[in-house]
């Protein structure tokens, strides 16, 4: 339970924003950016603690928009039913093209690769497909109402984005400290060393990308509930794939709270950018991918990770203690 | 006689026209030190790495504990209790010194608190106590060989297969780990080193056995091996026996 | 459907554009044998290519085949100094850094032409785009005939380049062993940034021999580099000859496919391809084992 509280803080302080700030434009923010956290957070258990870098997290994210609004408008099935099956696609599809890419062994660059590629597949199909609505897209038609998981009020969404996030957040602590969680950071810093202590990597790895695209389905479940319109660019394209892997790599890679920080980092600055040069398509991605080389250039451990080493370094020069030998084998 | 913990028999690995390892068999008893010894290149590393299921034979056979294990993938074996350390060192480099040999420990513990308990008693054993927090990038060479050991360690094997975990120490360094290698052989673990320190191999093996371009060329004790003119001559080149023969006076 | 007459034609279409993308393959797979990254910039790239081809002619009045002189070394100076300022520094040799490092890039690049340009496709008119030559059996637009003589004379120069010019060889001697390259005094830097000059030349020029025949918008570069990458996993990274057959049997593929399956379903038959050789069989048809 100790490890859980600075979770249990920090929602504790964001639940409460709605109830101080009314202003719609604010609270939209907050609530994409929040979204965004999450396919982050989903994005963070594969790459951040398994090292395993996907270029195509969209795959998963669409994946939950379409099936859930595939499933009401098609099959009239249940809004939380349709998101709760949204969540299950994610995970099973991740498991798919876990068995399929980690039993080859693919890694690195290549699986980055074939990431991007399953999503560009999935994009092209949900563009001609008759049951997506191929290039029209899919509408969910408005009923707003608890039943039909729709809200008139934008502080309630604000509310079950938050506690998706709050389950993300406990779920990657519960895994941190778990034989699961050791097992995979074992396979993100040395495959060969980990099997040697008898990590299974391939199905650690798999794990990780059915709990990471359950996770990035669960903000494309909640994506198609909140702005009720799905079509293949928005589900599949790489804006979200950009995105899913920029806000862990600002905010830190591997850790808790990463995600979440980086998400209100990198929609803060596309805000900006709109405010300093209006809303032309486009400047807000120039902006991410520069900030993206910015990071990896002086700080590729992102905020957090930054800030924790510079921590420790500050720590290790006040020490007086220290002995030498301890430095004389680094590097 | 009981059988040999690990029999290799036969074993050839190709590598496109390369014959790295060729028709070696080496036996390993419970409970006692093994070495295997040769010239740089001879295939000894190729054989670990074949034995730990790094790599695949081309020929031969495996038995560990009186089943046949060739061809089994490494983390299958490391569960069956055949440990190894890697000759250029592999930490965890991210992560703390607990935390890497944590990951071993976990195999035989579940739960993250035994798993620690687990960790920090082999840490202690190994003579890294002091250094449990550090970030493992900071170890010395000596530290992190003692990491890499106490790692394979904390997954309880009953066979550790090192890699010239000597390699890169100071003689005093050397001086310290020795007593820390023939206590694990005292536990009960059986040990085979590829070792380049004579010195150690003479104090601590008790049976050798010598691979020189991919054949074990002799075996024995200690002594036996060191007045073999068939190993000095793998060693020093063609007529070294009896040149160093001449040279004592025989 | 399967009659001579319009499958002769399709193969023969294939082979014309396997052609461009062999030479956006070359590039790709040569800075992977160097560098060994796989550069997520090069679609971008390609885009940027076509929008100066694209202004070259709208702005200088130059037609492509005469832009390619001016955009080629333009273009390889701009790749020099990506590689060189940016990538080399910011990366520092870690391979998962390069891959978000080119991935930024490609996002900068294709969003800074979106930003400029807008999302509009624009196309231009030169007079011999649609003039066809007679091949008896088929009828050939003479752009695409260009490009495909082009693409050979290109190649033929960097083979020139790679055998007989010092710089070709400390860039075989990189790819080989960069370590050793670097102890008998080679500026490895140097030699990777010239690598990602040359690759990124490739593009400039395949962009000018695209542009008679081709669309510009900023997604366009993507669309075409996705296929190059399947080409380059399929004949090997890294491997020359691999680019090259690779890229006319995707030419042919996708001529065929297109045929058979019409435009969209014939894009997916690539992906396909290309996840099944990754998955299969990661080191192609040439390559070295991943």
């Amino acid at each position: 339970m100790k490890a859980l509280s600075p979770i249990a803080a920090v929602l504790a302080v964001l639940a409460v924003v709605p109830l101080i700030v009314h202003s719609n434009v604010i609270l939209n923010f907050l609530v994409v950016a929040l979204m965004i956290a999450l396919a982050g957070q989903g994005w963070n258990i594969l790459g951040g603690y398994g090292g395993q870098y996907s270029f195509g997290h969209a795959a998963f994210f669409g994946t939950g928009a379409y099936v859930t609004a595939i499933l009401q408008m098609r099959y009239g099935v249940n809004a939380w039913l349709g998101f709760a099956a949204g969540i299950a696609s994610g995970a099973a599809l991740g498991g798919a093209i876990g068995a399929l890419t980690f039993r080859s062994g693919l890694r690195g660059s290549y699986f980055a690769l074939v990431t991007l590629a399953f999503a560009e597949v999935l994009r092209i199909v949900a563009s001609v497909a008759p049951i997506t609505g191929a290039g029209v897209g899919t509408l969910i038609t408005l009923d707003i109402s608890a039943r039909a998981f729709q809200f008139q009020s934008r502080a309630v969404f604000y509310w079950v984005i938050l506690a998706l996030v709050g389950v993300s957040l406990v779920v990657t602590r519960l895994i941190e400290r778990s034989r699961f969680g050791a097992w995979l950071m074992a396979v993100r810093e040395n495959e060969d060393a980990a099997a040697a202590l008898g990590v299974d990597v391939s199905r650690v790895k798999s794990a990780a990308m059915v709990i990471s695209g359950a996770m990035t389905a669960a903000s494309g479940c909640f994506y198609a509930q909140y702005f009720l319109f799905v079509d293949s660019g928005i589900a599949y394209g790489t804006w979200i794939s950009i995105e899913a892997l920029l806000t862990p790599i600002i905010g830190g890679v591997g850790t808790l709270f990463g995600p979440l920080l980086g998400a209100l980092v990198v929609r803060s600055l596309g805000e900006l950018a709109k405010l300093v040069a209006g809303d032309a398509p486009g400047l807000d991605l120039i902006i991410y991918g520069a900030v993206l080389v910015a990071v990896i250039w002086f700080s590729p451990r992102g905020l957090i990770g930054g800030a924790v080493q510079a921590h420790k370094r500050l720590l290790r020069r006040l020490s007086p203690g220290t002995s030498c030998a301890g430095e004389i084998g680094r590097g | 006689m009981a059988e040999p913990l690990l029999s290799v028999d036969r074993v050839t690995r190709r590598f496109g026209g390369l014959l790295a390892v060729d028709g070696a068999s080496l036996t390993a008893e419970e409970g006692r030190i093994t070495a295997l010894i040769g010239p740089n290149g001879a295939g000894k590393t190729t054989l670990f790495s074949i034995i730990s299921g790094f790599i695949e034979a081309s020929e031969g056979s495996i038995r560990y504990a009186g089943e046949d294990i060739t061809g089994e993938s490494p983390h299958r074996l490391a569960r069956r209790g055949i440990a190894r350390t890697f000759q250029i060192v592999q930490p965890f480099i991210g992560l703390s010194v607990r935390e890497n040999i944590l990951v071993g420990a976990h195999l035989r513990h579940r739960t993250r608190d035994s798993a620690l308990a687990a960790a920090e008693q082999v840490g202690r054993e190994v003579g890294l106590n002091e250094l449990l927090d550090r970030p493992a990038d900071t170890l010395t060479v000596a530290g992190r060989k003692r990491l890499e050991l106490a790692r394979a360690l904390a997954i309880e094997p009953k066979l550790l297969l090192l890699d010239e975990v000597l390699a890169g120490l100071n003689p005093s360094e050397i001086r310290d780990i020795v007593p820390v290698i023939r206590s694990l052989c005292a536990r009960g673990i059986t040990i085979v080193m590829i070792e380049h320190v004579m010195q150690a191999v003479m104090s601590l093996a008790e049976r050798v056995f010598v691979l020189a371009e991919g054949r074990v060329i002799a075996e024995g004790t200690p002594a036996q091996i060191a007045t073999n003119p068939v190993v000095i001559e793998a060693y020093l080149g063609h007529g070294a026996a009896a040149k160093l023969g001449a040279s004592n006076g025989q | 459907m399967l009659s001579p007459v319009i499958l002769v034609p399709a193969i023969l279409n294939g082979l014309l554009t396997g052609a461009i993308y062999a030479l956006v393959a070359l590039g790709l797979t040569l800075i992977y044998g160097v560098l060994h990254i796989i550069n997520f910039a090069h679609g971008a790239l390609l885009s940027a290519a076509l929008f100066a081809a694209f202004f070259a002619y709208r702005v200088l009045g130059l037609d492509p085949y005469v832009a390619v002189f001016l955009n080629a070394p333009l273009f390889f100076a701009l790749g020099y100094a990506l590689q060189r300022f940016i990538i080399g520094p910011a990366s520092r040799g870690d391979d998962r850094n390069m891959l978000l490092v080119t991935l930024g890039i490609a996002v900068v690049i294709e969003n800074a032409l979106l930003y400029a340009f807008h999302a509009d496709t624009r196309t231009i008119n030169v007079g011999y785009a649609f003039e066809t030559i007679n091949f008896g059996i088929a009828f050939l637009a003479v752009p695409r005939v260009v490009g495909f003589i082009a693409v050979f004379l290109v190649a033929f120069a960097l083979w020139l380049i790679m055998t007989f010019t010092d710089t070709g060889r400390a860039i075989r001697a990189v790819a080989r062993e960069k370590l050793g390259a670097q102890l008998a005094g080679i500026d490895v830097a140097h030699i990777y940034a010239i690598t990602f000059g040359i690759g990124t030349a490739c593009v400039a020029v395949a962009a000018c021999l695209l542009i008679p025949t081709y669309y510009v918008n900023p997604h366009v570069g993507n669309a075409f580099v996705l296929v190059a990458f399947t080409i380059v996993v399929l004949g090997g990274m890294g491997s020359v000859p691999g680019a090259v057959i690779g890229a006319f049997l995707i030419g042919i593929v996708e001529s065929l496919s297109g045929l058979f399956l019409g435009e969209s379903l014939g894009q997916i038959g690539i992906f396909v391809i290309f996840i099944v050789v990754l998955l299969v069989r990661p080191s192609g048809l040439f390559g070295e084992r991943a």
